[in-house]
C-alpha cells in the first residue's frame, strides 16, 4: 500500500494544495507548538477536586479542540439551540426515528439535572433547574469508549483531540456505549435511511449495525468551516470552539474569565466541553 | 469415535430432533434478525446490551465451572471424579459455543467479526475476551478429545496433554475474571464498577457450572445407564454449596457498600432489581420478581442441598441443583447485565422487555449448546461402555 | 463395462455441470464485457490514470478513507488544475456521476457486491430527498 501511495504522490506530483479555506484549516487544526507550556489547562476551570492530587498538569501538546456552551445564552433565546441541532442534523443526515428506542443523537437537548447528574442538588436555583441543557460528545482527552473499543473503530485523532469514528471498522458490539458515561453514542438498530428528512450530499449516511456520535464537524474543519451548531449560533457567543491548548484563543479567553463546569469530571475522562451557567 | 453419536435409542433421536426443532426456529430469527438490524430485539439506546450478552455473561460461567472436576482430579489427584471430568470439559465445550454464538447474534455488523482479530486491540477486553474464550474452547477439545481417545485405546494419556490440561484451569479463571472486566472497568456505571464482579462471576461459575454436571449426570444414570457414583455426587454437593454461599456473601456485600454508604449511585441498580426504582413518580421493577425468585430459588436450593437427604435421593438432589442453576441464571443471565443499564448516564429509566424474536435466536442457542453437549455426551458414554464392555 | 447405461450420462451429466460457467455465458448475455458508461460531463481526466483507477480504485479508496477517517489528513488534491477533496462521494460521483451506469455495470458482472452504498449516496439517492446545501 505503500508503494503504492508513493506512486500516487509521484504522479498526482507536488501540485497537492489545501483547499479554499486553507487560512483558517490552520487555525483551527493545525498542529501549533503549545504556546501555553507554563500554564496548566483545562482543570484549572473544573471545579471538581483534582483526581491525581497535587501532581502538576502536564505542558499541553498540539492542539485539543474543545468547546464552551453558554447555557444562559442558550436558555435566553431557546430557539438557538434548536436550530443549532437541526442544523447538526442536517449536516451528518441524522435520521430522527420517531420511538425513543431507535433515536441516533449528536446534539441534544436534555434537563439540567440530566446533564449534569453530578450537579443537581435539591435547593438549586429554579431557572437551573428547569432550563434545558445541551449534551453531546465531550471529546474527552482521556476516552473509556476508545479504550473499549476492540477494533479500534474509534479513535482519538493525535492532531486535534477529537474522539472519531470510522464507520467501516465498527463491528456493532456496543462495547463504547456501554464505556461512554454520557450517553453520547447512538446505535443504528436499523437503516437508517427511511428516517432522515433531507440528505446533505456531502456527507454520508450510516449503515444500520453501526455505532455513531458527534465527530465536532471534522468533515467541516476541513473546508476551514466552523462546526454546524457553532455555526448556527453564530454572533450570540453561545457556543465557543477553539483550541484549549491555544493561550491566544478565543476559547481561552473565555474559560478565563468565566466559570465553566464539566460533566461527571470526577471519572477522569477530562472532557473538552465546558459549560457555563 | 464420532460414529457413537449414529446410533442410539429412539429417545435419542427424538430429543435431538426436540432441539433440532429449536434450531431451525432460531435460525429463522436470526435471519430476520439479519436482515433488519438488531432493531428487532429488544435492546434500545439506553439499554444497549440485552439478553445475549447476559447469556454470554452467563455461560462463560458454566464454561468456568467445568474446572470444578478438573482441579480436583489432575491437580489433587481426587479419583472419584476420574467418571466425570470429561463431562466437565465437554459440558465447557457447549458452553463456550453457546457464547460464541450469542456474541455473533448481538454483533451489529457479524460479517466485520474478524476485525477484533485483523485489528489487535490491547486496550480492550473484548480483545482479550475473544483470546481467552477461543484458548479454552481450544484447550477443552484438545484435552476432552486426546484423553477420551487414550481411554477408548486403554492406555495412559501421552504425557504432553497434561501441559495443556494444567493450562486450562488458569483458562477456565481467565475467562471469567476478563468476562467480568467487560464490565466493572467501565466508569459511570456504578452498579458494575465494583472489584467484587470477578470473584463473584467466578463463585457463581462455581456453583452453576458442577450443578449442571450433576444434574447431567442423574439424567445420563436414568437414560443412559451411567453411574457417576455416589462419592463424587457428594463432593460436588459440598462444592457448590460453598461456591454458592460465597456468591451469595458478595452478592450481600455489594448491598453492604450501597446502602451503608448511601451513595445514590451505589443504590439505584439495587433499588431497581429487588424493589423498584421510583422515577418522576413512576415506579420501574419489571425485574423484581425474578430478583426474588432468585433470593429464594438460590437460598432455598442450597439448604435442600445440605440436607443429608440430597445425598441418598436422587430426585432431591436433582432439583436442588436445578433450582441452583436456575437462581443463579437469574442472577447473572437477566439481573447483573440489564441493571447495569438503569439508570443510564444521564439518570433516565428505560427498561427492557426482549422480543418474540430475540427469545427465538436466544432458544436457539441455548438448544445449539445441548445440541452439542448431548453428541460429546453421547461419545464420551459410548467410550465409557465400550471400555467397560 | 459395467452399469454403462447409468455410468455414462451420469458422466455426461457431469461434464454438462461442472462447464456450466462457460456454456451459459455462452448462450446467454451473463458473459458479455461490461461497457461502463463514461462519465455524462465529458470529464477525460481522472486522479489517476484509467488503467490505475480499472484495477486500483478499491485500494485509493481505502487510502483515502484512512487518510481521511484515521489520519485526519483531508488535504484537498489538486490534479492538473482541478481540486479533489478525498472522498467518494465528495470527489468520485461529482464526475461518475451515475453510480447505475457506471459502477454497477462491473461490479454486476464481477459479482462483487462493496457495502460503499450502504452509507455513501449516489448522486441519484442523495437527489430522491431535497438535497441541502
Amino acid at each position: 500500500m505503500d508503494n503504492k501511495r508513493r506512486k500516487f504522490l509521484k504522479i498526482a506530483g507536488a501540485s497537492v494544495l489545501a483547499g479554499i479555506g486553507a487560512p483558517a484549516v490552520i487555525k483551527l487544526t493545525a498542529a501549533t507548538p503549545a504556546l501555553a507550556s507554563g500554564h496548566g489547562e483545562a482543570p484549572a476551570h473544573a471545579p471538581a477536586p483534582d483526581a491525581h492530587g497535587g501532581h502538576a498538569e502536564e505542558a499541553p501538546q498540539g492542539v485539543r479542540l474543545g468547546m464552551v456552551i453558554d447555557l444562559r445564552k442558550m436558555n435566553e433565546n431557546p430557539e438557538m439551540l434548536d436550530s443549532a441541532i437541526a442544523a447538526c442534523i442536517a449536516a451528518h443526515n441524522i435520521p430522527e426515528f420517531p420511538d425513543k428506542k431507535n433515536e441516533v443523537k449528536w446534539i441534544w437537548k436534555a434537563p439540567f439535572e440530566n446533564v449534569f447528574t453530578d450537579h443537581s442538588a435539591s435547593h438549586s436555583a429554579a431557572k437551573v433547574k428547569n432550563f434545558p441543557s445541551v449534551a453531546l460528545c465531550n471529546h474527552c482527552d482521556d476516552p473509556p469508549c476508545v479504550r473499549a473499543c476492540p477494533t479500534q473503530a474509534t479513535f482519538r485523532l493525535e492532531k486535534n483531540g477529537i474522539v472519531a469514528m470510522d464507520f467501516h471498522r465498527c463491528i456493532g458490539c456496543r462495547f463504547c456505549m456501554a464505556a461512554c458515561p454520557y450517553g453520547a453514542r447512538s446505535f443504528n438498530w436499523q437503516d437508517p435511511r427511511p428516517y432522515i428528512k433531507k440528505y446533505n450530499k456531502e456527507f454520508p449516511s450510516r449503515m444500520k449495525g453501526v455505532v455513531e456520535k458527534c465527530n465536532f464537524c471534522g468533515e467541516r474543519l476541513a473546508l476551514g468551516q466552523e462546526p454546524a451548531c457553532v455555526e448556527a449560533c453564530k454572533g450570540t457567543g453561545a457556543i465557543v470552539f477553539g483550541d484549549l491548548n491555544d493561550a491566544k484563543s478565543e476559547i481561552r479567553a473565555v474559560l478565563d474569565k468565566e466559570f465553566t463546569i464539566q460533566r461527571k469530571p470526577t471519572l477522569g475522562t477530562k472532557p473538552s466541553v465546558f459549560y457555563i451557567v | 469415535m464420532i460414529e457413537k453419536t449414529l446410533k442410539g435409542k429412539p429417545a435419542y433421536w427424538i430429543w435431538l430432533a426436540f432441539l433440532g426443532m429449536f434450531m431451525a426456529i432460531g435460525a429463522a430469527c436470526y435471519v430476520r434478525q439479519y436482515n433488519f438490524g438488531l432493531g428487532m430485539t429488544g435492546m434500545s439506546r439506553d439499554v444497549s446490551w440485552g439478553l445475549y450478552i447476559s447469556q454470554f455473561t452467563f455461560l462463560v460461567g458454566v464454561a468456568a465451572g467445568g474446572v470444578m472436576l478438573v482441579l480436583p482430579y489432575y491437580i489433587h489427584n481426587y479419583k472419584e471424579f476420574g467418571r466425570i471430568t470429561i463431562l466437565g470439559e465437554f459440558l465447557a465445550i457447549g458452553a463456550i459455543v453457546m457464547c460464541l454464538l450469542f456474541i455473533m447474534a448481538d454483533l451489529g455488523q457479524p460479517m466485520r467479526a474478524l476485525n477484533v482479530v485483523l485489528h489487535p486491540t490491547p486496550n480492550s477486553m473484548l480483545f482479550y475476551d475473544a483470546i481467552v474464550l477461543n484458548g479454552y474452547l481450544f484447550l477443552n477439545v484438545l484435552c476432552g478429545w486426546v484423553i477420551l481417545t487414550a481411554e477408548k485405546k486403554q492406555v495412559k494419556p501421552p504425557k504432553w496433554i497434561y501441559f495443556f490440561v494444567y493450562l486450562s484451569i488458569p483458562f477456565a479463571i481467565s475467562i471469567h475474571t476478563v468476562t467480568a472486566m467487560l464490565y466493572c472497568g467501565l466508569p459511570g456505571r456504578h452498579f458494575w464498577l465494583s472489584a467484587i464482579i470477578a470473584p463473584r462471576f467466578l463463585a457463581s461459575a462455581f456453583a452453576a457450572g458442577p450443578a449442571l454436571i450433576v444434574v447431567a449426570c442423574l439424567v445420563l444414570k436414568r437414560v443412559a445407564g451411567f453411574d457417576a457414583g455416589r462419592k463424587a455426587m457428594n463432593k460436588l454437593i459440598t462444592i457448590i454449596i460453598y461456591a454458592a454461599l460465597l456468591n451469595m456473601f458478595f452478592v450481600g456485600l455489594e448491598f453492604f457498600v450501597g446502602y451503608y454508604s448511601n451513595i445514590p449511585g451505589h443504590k439505584h441498580s439495587l433499588e431497581y432489581l429487588f424493589f423498584g426504582l421510583e422515577h418522576h413518580g413512576h415506579v420501574y421493577n419489571n425485574l423484581v420478581p425474578f430478583m426474588w425468585a432468585f433470593v429464594i430459588l438460590a437460598f432455598g436450593s442450597i439448604a435442600v442441598l445440605a440436607t443429608p437427604a440430597a445425598k441418598k435421593n436422587d430426585f432431591v438432589l436433582g432439583m436442588g441443583c436445578a433450582a441452583l442453576f436456575l437462581a443463579f441464571w437469574l442472577d447473572k443471565g437477566i439481573g447483573f447485565v440489564l441493571a447495569g443499564f438503569v439508570p443510564n448516564g444521564l439518570h433516565e429509566i428505560t427498561e427492557y422487555i426482549p422480543t418474540a424474536n430475540e427469545l427465538g435466536i436466544t432458544i436457539g442457542v441455548w438448544a445449539t449448546g445441548f445440541m452439542v453437549v448431548t453428541l460429546l455426551y453421547k461419545i464420551a458414554i459410548g467410550v465409557e461402555h465400550e471400555v467397560e464392555g | 463395462m459395467y452399469n454403462k447405461g447409468t455410468i455414462i450420462p451420469g458422466l455426461i451429466l457431469f461434464v454438462l455441470f461442472v462447464t456450466f460457467p462457460i456454456w451459459f455465458n455462452g448462450l446467454t448475455t451473463a458473459g458479455d464485457l461490461p461497457k461502463p458508461e463514461l462519465p455524462p460531463g465529458g470529464e477525460k481526466q481522472c486522479v489517476m490514470p484509467a488503467d490505475y483507477m480499472r484495477a486500483n480504485h478499491m485500494q485509493l479508496l481505502n487510502e483515502w478513507r484512512d487518510n481521511v477517517l484515521r489520519d485526519g489528513d483531508r488535504e484537498i488534491l489538486e490534479i492538473n488544475g482541478k481540486k479533489y477533496p478525498k472522498g467518494l462521494q465528495m470527489a468520485c460521483m461529482t464526475c461518475h456521476s451515475q453510480k447505475e451506469k457506471f459502477c454497477d455495470s462491473c461490479h454486476t458482472y464481477a459479482a462483487v457486491d462493496p457495502y460503499c452504498w450502504d452509507c455513501h449516496l449516489t448522486p441519484n439517492e442523495a437527489g430522491s430527498k431535497e438535497a441541502m446545501h
